[in-house]
């Protein structure tokens, strides 16, 4: 096997950053949507922007694709490597570069986890605001490709709100900076959740929040969705916009509890995590009218965190609830919509009606304040048909999304996941028109191509006349 | 012919006048469109006739940034000006370019909303606040137009019409548009409709507001620009929470007023933490009872009050305008900065907090101290951007770190430079 490209590489790379060991690769088969699976062609670990960018500009000599890797834990395939390409792990790039308190920001290489930039700066009394439920693992480079949000996303925003400038790798190998300082266009904006299409961010600036005076989380359990339902909406309806508002349903509750014990009141059909944050006197008012609301709208049992023991254990439930689901089914798809908040009745009315229909059992877990629904489809591999009953299962419930005017994807990104289903929300001149940004970006379509647009597109121009054979006739690896 | 074409169209077109120049430069004609397809249609008949075009919505910043190099056709959003959905409960509202800020905020106050964002200049549509990505003291809490934008739509330079983003506020499908053409001066296409993310309005407002003396008001030498730039640290990292720290200093004013807004359920006992704050300075590595405590030179006692100073939220008067970046713990070295630059008549406001700040000086005869201004601010990592104001020969962007990129978007956008060419960074 003729290995062009892998000595390349081990020319611009220590020679242990180059692994193409296959039993090595195949540890990097795919991220966190496992039934994507794809041997990289070659892994690198590089440790510098630079080595980055002598990568990129050999994928582009050898005009390969290359794919960029954090954590691996991303939920649509946006990591799934290519047989035919280069794997870029920034696993090795994990030096929180500076604090700037003063300046209310940090800088931090890509591999740095989410949680590690709070963990830095909280006894100072400051923290990073986006959380995805992944924070003690996923990396800070895999948060800007995917514009992660988390729980307080409803009240603080995503990662795009959070980013103040990146260093990053164009396709084309340069190294360039985004500021939200510079004046032109916002292309820190836009790479910002363009899925590693667009380049590899390889310095972040981030934002860091103070951390607010009072929290209050509570937990309200319901003996129906209904109304849990009712409850978010008296509680935006007030005015009210608290850090989080999350809702399980029995299914949810039932799994929770089988994996974690997390003891949520028995009996209960819903449950509601209300968190409260902000000034003292204001996060007391408000948890006053939240409580009143949640028993009005027939809340059973109120339990409020006294510590931040009791809070974790509120919110142990909830953030175990996608792996617990394990415990109460052999196999489940993790589904990621959105819908307009009043539309929730609706479309989880919708759901029922499909699980009715396919004999299928939906567990729903959901950031209920910004209308994010996860519902977790439950199957039994091991059952001819199922699989793919619950795989129509879980395109119907994004089907019921897009008919409510929501979106396919709130926070896991289209990926390979859901790249087909761009057109049942876009249109052809939509796409098309977000094609110009890539091909002013990637003009050769080598940064994660395949990923979030359903169909190749070109750029309408031949970025260089091709000499040597074509690299997969050469056999690269 | 170019005018039948347009014509052709169906949509109102009439002959230009002086007064719909573009940084001086006049169209041959305006056209009036009632809808996308409208304006869809006026694109393409611009694009089989080479007509350069540019949109405007309240014409209140048409004079800001360089002159286009052409201009044939201003096409004006006037008549789109419907609010199309307001979905209370959803906060979420979409609108059409045209509608006014001040309306759009109207009609969302009758259901307790608003659009959380500070518009310095009346009479500034949705449209216009998109493509200047302008914004006010708030921003500090709730961020600038394109951390608010949700969907958009657009027409390109060919027709083409194009949506993206939506209704929901988190949504990670496709490519944010609505970031890139936020801010983007109508050279990438033109912005049709908006759908924004709403907060609920407060139902309480206060403002606490002091005034500082600067240094040739005080005999003592301490560097009040440190102290009031530490001040703003300080106030910003409070827990009482404030949605905006605003400051104000021209030539004329008493000294450095500083204005803090608090909003929400508790603003009253949170104002009275902040007055605290501004009264009894405690700021580390300064000693309170030293004569470098400028409170007490205080010219004028931190004041609660229920309404805000006169001068606040909006851009300050003068001949040229200019916008300044700084990261937010470097208000101090700015104020320095602009004190030694000594530009008589100078105007120094903003939002503090956020390190962005405007300053108007009113003429040219201030173009040196300019260029040597930017330097400093740079230096500090910051940027200048002179908004509008100045003559041809004056670099109005400064240093951008991705000039190449945004040339290449805007080459795949507008290939043949029709929207608004030169009137963006770079000569885009």
């Amino acid at each position: 096997m003729t290995d062009l490209l892998a000595g390349r590489l081990r020319e611009v790379l220590p020679d242990e950053a180059v692994i193409t060991d296959p039993v090595r690769l195949r540890t990097y088969e795919c991220d966190g949507l496992t039934y994507h699976r794809a041997t990289p062609g070659v892994v690198v670990l590089p440790e510098t922007a630079e080595q980055i960018a002598a990568v990129v500009r050999l994928c582009q000599e050898f005009r390969v694709p290359f794919v960029a890797r954090g954590s691996g834990t991303g939920l649509s395939g946006g990591a799934l490597p290519r047989s035919d390409g280069v794997l870029i792990v920034t696993s090795r790039m994990r030096r929180v570069l500076s604090i700037d308190l003063a300046n209310r920001r940090a800088v931090v290489e890509p591999g740095v986890t989410n949680l590690a930039i709070t963990e830095a700066v909280r006894e100072a009394g400051y923290y990073y605001a986006p959380d995805p439920s992944s924070q003690q693992i996923c990396s800070i480079g895999g948060n800007v490709a995917e514009n992660s949000g988390g729980a307080h996303c409803l009240k603080y925003g995503f990662t795009v709100n959070h980013v103040l400038g990146l260093e990053l790798v164009t396709p084309d190998g340069d190294i360039v900076e985004l500021s939200e300082m510079d004046a032109g266009y916002d292309l820190l904006g836009a790479f910002i959740g363009s899925e590693g299409t667009l380049g590899i961010a390889t310095k972040i600036t981030v934002r860091l929040s103070r951390a607010p005076a009072a929290v209050t989380t509570m937990l309200a359990a319901f003996t129906t969705i209904e109304g849990g339902g009712r409850a978010v909406s008296a509680i935006i309806g007030a005015g009210i916009v608290p850090a989080a508002i999350e809702m399980m349903d029995a299914l949810a509750i039932e799994a929770a509890e089988a994996a974690v014990r997390c003891e949520y009141p028995a009996g209960a059909g819903a449950v509601l995590v209300v968190e409260l944050d902000g000034p003292e006197a204001e996060v007391d008012l408000q948890f006053a009218e939240v409580d009143r609301i949640c028993r009005e709208a027939g809340a059973f049992e109120i339990r409020v965190a006294a510590s931040a023991e009791e809070r974790a254990a509120i919110w142990k439930g909830r953030k175990s609830a996608f792996a617990a689901v394990g415990r109460i089914s052999p196999a489940y798809i993790v589904q990621d919509g959105v819908v307009p908040r009043t539309a929730l009745p609706e479309v989880l009315a919708g759901i029922d009606r499909l699980q009715e229909e396919f004999g299928i059992r939906v567990a729903n877990v959901f950031h209920a304040g910004d209308g994010n629904l996860h519902p977790l489809v439950l199957f039994d591999d091991a059952v001819a048909g199922e699989g793919e009953r619950a795989e129509l299962v879980s395109g119907r419930i994004l089907d019921l999304c897009i008919e409510y005017g929501g979106s396919i994807t709130g926070e896991h990104g289209v990926g390979v996941d859901k790249s087909r289903y761009m057109p049942r929300m876009f249109t052809d001149e939509d796409l098309d028109t977000m094609q110009l940004v890539r091909c002013a970006f990637d003009v050769g379509n080598l940064s994660n191509p395949g990923k979030v647009f359903p169909t190749p597109r070109l750029c309408g121009e031949i970025p260089r006349v091709r000499k040597e054979p074509h690299p997969y006739e050469a056999e690269l690896f | 012919m170019p005018h039948d074409a347009l014509a052709g169209t169906g949509v109102t077109i009439r002959t230009a006048d002086p007064s719909d120049a573009v940084a001086g430069v006049q169209p041959k004609w305006v056209a009036l469109p009632e809808s996308t397809e409208e304006v869809a249609a006026l694109l393409r008949a611009a694009a089989e006739h080479d007509l350069a075009v540019t949109p405007v919505g309240g014409g209140t910043k048409l004079d800001w940034g360089p002159p286009p190099e052409r201009c044939d056709l201003l096409i004006d959003l006037c008549c789109m000006n419907e609010i199309l959905e307001h979905a209370a409960g959803d906060l979420v509202v979409r609108v059409q370019a045209g509608t006014t800020f001040e309306s759009l905020n109207q009609q969302l106050s009758t259901e307790n909303q608003e659009l959380a964002l500070d518009i310095p200049v009346p009479g500034t549509t949705v449209g216009g606040l998109l493509a200047t990505a302008l914004s006010g003291p708030r921003r500090f809490r709730y961020g600038t137009p394109r951390d608010l934008v949700i969907g958009i739509t657009v027409v390109l330079a060919d027709g083409t019409t194009a949506h993206s983003g939506g209704k929901v506020v988190k949504n990670v499908a496709g490519y944010d548009l609505g970031k890139l053409f936020t801010g983007s001066y109508g050279t990438l296409g033109i912005i049709t409709e908006a759908a924004f993310r709403l907060h609920p309005l407060p139902p309480t407002r206060k403002w606490v507001t002091a005034t500082y003396p600067t240094p040739e008001q005080n005999d003592s030498p301490a560097d009040y620009a440190t102290l009031i730039g530490a001040l703003v640290t300080q106030l910003a990292a409070s827990q009482a929470e404030p949605s905006a720290i605003e400051l104000n200093w021209s030539a004329v004013s008493p000294g450095y007023t500083m204005s803090v807004l608090l909003e929400g359920t508790a603003a009253p006992s949170r104002a009275a933490a902040i007055q605290h704050a501004m009264t009894n300075l405690e700021i580390s590595g300064i000693e309170a009872s030293s004569g470098n405590n400028p409170a007490l030179g205080l010219l004028s006692r931190p004041e609660i009050t229920d309404n805000p100073p006169e001068w606040w939220g909006d851009l300050p008067d003068g001949g040229i305008l200019m916008e300044i970046r700084v990261p937010p713990g470097s208000i101090g070295p700015v104020l320095r900065d602009v004190a030694s630059a000594s530009m008589s008549g100078h105007v120094l406001r903003g939002s503090a907090a956020s390190g962005v700040l405007h300053l108007a000086v009113p003429d040219e005869t201030h173009l040196t101290a300019i260029a040597r201004l930017r330097d400093q601010v740079e230096g500090i990592g910051g940027r200048l951007v002179v908004v509008s104001g100045a003559g041809n020969g004056v670099d109005r962007w400064g240093t951008i770190g991705a000039l190449d990129l945004m040339k290449r978007v805007k080459a795949r956008f507008d290939p043949d430079r029709r929207l608004s060419p030169g009137r963006f960074v770079g000569g885009i």
